[in-house]
C-alpha cells in the first residue's frame, strides 16, 4: 500500500473542498528526482507540464491516439497523457528534454533535422520518443504486425520503411511529415 | 475527471482484499482504457487498486507443456515472448494488430481481456446507452452501428468486444485465472466474456472483487498451426472490423483439428463451434472453408450498415484456413 497517500479513502469521496485526494511522491525524470504533491488525478503528461516546466511532452489528444505525448517509461515508449503521475513513482522517465547528451543531440533528433523530418514541430517530441522507442524495442528482437510469421526469433529486427512506418502508427503528424520521418529513422536504424 | 483514492497493492491477497473493502473501487492495470474512460465520465471509481506492479509479470511453462500468462505481463512483451511467437502465433498476431506501439508497452493482459467497448454511445455521457446506464435505451441501433454486432446482439445492445488478443485466446482455448473475495477459479476464455441479452452493463461474468492473476494456454495438439487475421479501416492502429483466429491440422488433405474465432462482431469473441463441426474430418479445401464459414454466419442477423462484417469475416475465414493449410 502506498504510505504516502494523503487521503486513503475509506469514506468513497473526499470529506470538503480542498481536501481532494492526493499523495506526495517522487518522479525520477531525466535523472533528476522531483518530489511533487499531486492530485491523484494527475496524469503523467500533466505532472510533466505543469508541475514540472517540462513542456516537451505535447498534449494532443489526450486520450492516448496520437501520440505527442509519448515519454520513455523505463526506457520503453508510453504515452504519458494516459499514465496516472500516482502510479509512476519508481519509474524512470525520460522526456524529450533528457533524449540529447548535453549539448550532442541525440542521432534522431540530428537525423530529424538531416531530413526535414518535421513542419510545425508539435509532434516531433513525440515521434522522437516513440522512435527511441522502437530502435531498443527492435535491438531486443521485438516483432511487429509486418514482420514474417517465420522470421527468426530472438536476433534484433530489422527496420525497413514498412517496419518503420508500422512500429511509428501510434504517432500522428496532422502536417503529413511521415515520408521524411521514416527516412530519418531509417537512417539512425541502419 | 472524478476524484479517487488510491492504493498500490504489494500482493494479490491485498488488492482483492483493499478492492472488496470499497464499493465502487476498480483495480487498476496499465489502465489504458480505464484511465482514458475516467477522463470521458464513463468510468468514476472511488478507489484505484494499483495492480499494475503484482508480481504477476512472467511467463512460464507448465507442467502439461503449456503456458502460464501472469495477468500484468504487457502487451509487448507478451507479443514478443519467444514461446509465444513459436508456439503461440496466433496469439502474438493478434496482440501486435492491436493499439500501438505505445499502448502495448502499457496495457496489461488482464486489461485487455476486460477493457471496454469503443460503441460511440457508451463512450458519450450525452447518450443514452444500456451498458453504461441500464435502461435508458440504445441509440446504436438506428444510429452509428457501422463498426458494432452482426450476430448475438439484442435489442438492448449491439456493441462488440474490441480486444483482438482475446479473439486468439479463445481459439487457443486459453482459461482465465481469477481471485476473488471467495477464492479462486478458473474460466474458460470463451466463457468470460457475455451476450449483452438484457443486461449489457455487465461485459464478462467476473463477480465484484475478483481480480484476473493469470491467463493459461494449454498445449496444442501436435502438428497444429495457427494465425490471426485482421480487417480494419486503416493498415494499422485500428479496431478490427472483422478478425478471425484459427488454430489448424491437415493430414492427407483431411482436417483432423480445427478451432475458429472471430472477432469485431459480437459483445463477446465468436467461437465458431458449428463451422468447426464441418470442418472436422473434412477436405482442406476451399469449398469445406465456405461452407463452414456459412454455416457459422448464417446466424448473423447485420443492422442496417455492417452487411460488409459478415462477407469480411467469411472472406477472412476462408483466407486464413486456405493459408493453414498449405502450411500444413
Amino acid at each position: 500500500m502506498d504510505p504516502t497517500s494523503t487521503w486513503e479513502g475509506g469514506a468513497g469521496e473526499p470529506q470538503a473542498p480542498g481536501d481532494l485526494p492526493s499523495a506526495t511522491l517522487t518522479l525520477h525524470i531525466n535523472g533528476t528526482e522531483h518530489t511533487l504533491t499531486l492530485d491523484h488525478r494527475t496524469t503523467l503528461l500533466d505532472a510533466l507540464r505543469h508541475h514540472l516546466d517540462l513542456t516537451g511532452a505535447k498534449k494532443g489528444c489526450d486520450h492516448g491516439q496520437c501520440g505527442a505525448c509519448t515519454v520513455l517509461v523505463d526506457g520503453r515508449r508510453a504515452n504519458s497523457c494516459l499514465l496516472l503521475a500516482v502510479s509512476q513513482e519508481g519509474s524512470r522517465i525520460t522526456t524529450v528534454e533528457g533524449l540529447a547528451d548535453g549539448d550532442r543531440l541525440h542521432p534522431l533528433q540530428e537525423a530529424f533535422l538531416e531530413r526535414d523530418a518535421f513542419q510545425c514541430g508539435y509532434c516531433t517530441p513525440g515521434q522522437l520518443c516513440s522512435a527511441a522507442g522502437v530502435l531498443a524495442e527492435a535491438d531486443y528482437g521485438h516483432p511487429s504486425h509486418v514482420t514474417p510469421h517465420d522470421a527468426p526469433v530472438g536476433v534484433p529486427a530489422r527496420l525497413g520503411p514498412e517496419e518503420i512506418r508500422e512500429r511509428m502508427s501510434g504517432n500522428l503528424c496532422r502536417c503529413g511529415a511521415y515520408p521524411r520521418i521514416v527516412e530519418a529513422v531509417e537512417d539512425v536504424a541502419s | 475527471m472524478k476524484p479517487f483514492a488510491y492504493l498500490r497493492a504489494e500482493t494479490v491477497a491485498d488488492a482483492v482484499r483493499a478492492c472488496a473493502a470499497h464499493p465502487g473501487a476498480k483495480f487498476l492495470g496499465g489502465g489504458t482504457n480505464l484511465v482514458d474512460l475516467m477522463k470521458l465520465g464513463v468510468e468514476a471509481p472511488g478507489l484505484l487498486v494499483d495492480v499494475s506492479r503484482l508480481p504477476l509479470d512472467q511467463v512460464t511453462d507448465t507442467a502439461e507443456g503449456g503456458l502460464r500468462v501472469g495477468a500484468t505481463v504487457r502487451n509487448s512483451d507478451l507479443a514478443a515472448h519467444p514461446a509465444v511467437r513459436t508456439r503461440y502465433s496466433a496469439l502474438s498476431q493478434a496482440l501486435l494488430a492491436g493499439a500501438s506501439g505505445q499502448l502495448r508497452n502499457i496495457a496489461t493482459t488482464g486489461g485487455n481481456l476486460l477493457q471496454r467497448t469503443r460503441c460511440p454511445y457508451f463512450q458519450d455521457t450525452s447518450k443514452p446507452c444500456n451498458k453504461r446506464e441500464p435502461g435508458t435505451g440504445c441509440p446504436a441501433r438506428e444510429g452509428a452501428h457501422r463498426d458494432l454486432a452482426v450476430i448475438g446482439y439484442s435489442e438492448d445492445c449491439v456493441a462488440t468486444h474490441p480486444s483482438d488478443m482475446a479473439v486468439a485466446l479463445a481459439a487457443l482455448d486459453a482459461d482465465v485465472v481469477l481471485h476473488g473475495p471467495e477464492g479462486e477459479r478458473t474460466v474458460p476464455v470463451t466463457g468470460f466474456h457475455r451476450l449483452p441479452g438484457d443486461n449489457p452493463d455487465a461485459d464478462t461474468v467476473v463477480r465484484p472483487g475478483e481480480l484476473v492473476t493469470e491467463v493459461l494456454l494449454p498445449p496444442l495438439p501436435d502438428g497444429t498451426v495457427c494465425l490471426y487475421r485482421k480487417a480494419r479501416d486503416r493498415a494499422s492502429y485500428a479496431f478490427a472490423l472483422a478478425s478471425v483466429a484459427a488454430v489448424l491440422r491437415v493430414r492427407d488433405g483431411r482436417i483432423e483439428h480445427a478451432a475458429l474465432a472471430f472477432g469485431g462482431l459480437a459483445h463477446r469473441p465468436w467461437r465458431a463451434r458449428a463451422a468447426e463441426e464441418i470442418l472436422l474430418g473434412a477436405p482442406a479445401t476451399e469449398a469445406t472453408f465456405l461452407r463452414a464459414a456459412d454455416a457459422e454466419l448464417a446466424a448473423a442477423r447485420p443492422l442496417r450498415d455492417n452487411a460488409f462484417k459478415v462477407r469480411l469475416a467469411r472472406h477472412l475465414a476462408v483466407d486464413a484456413l486456405a493459408e493453414l493449410t498449405a502450411r500444413t
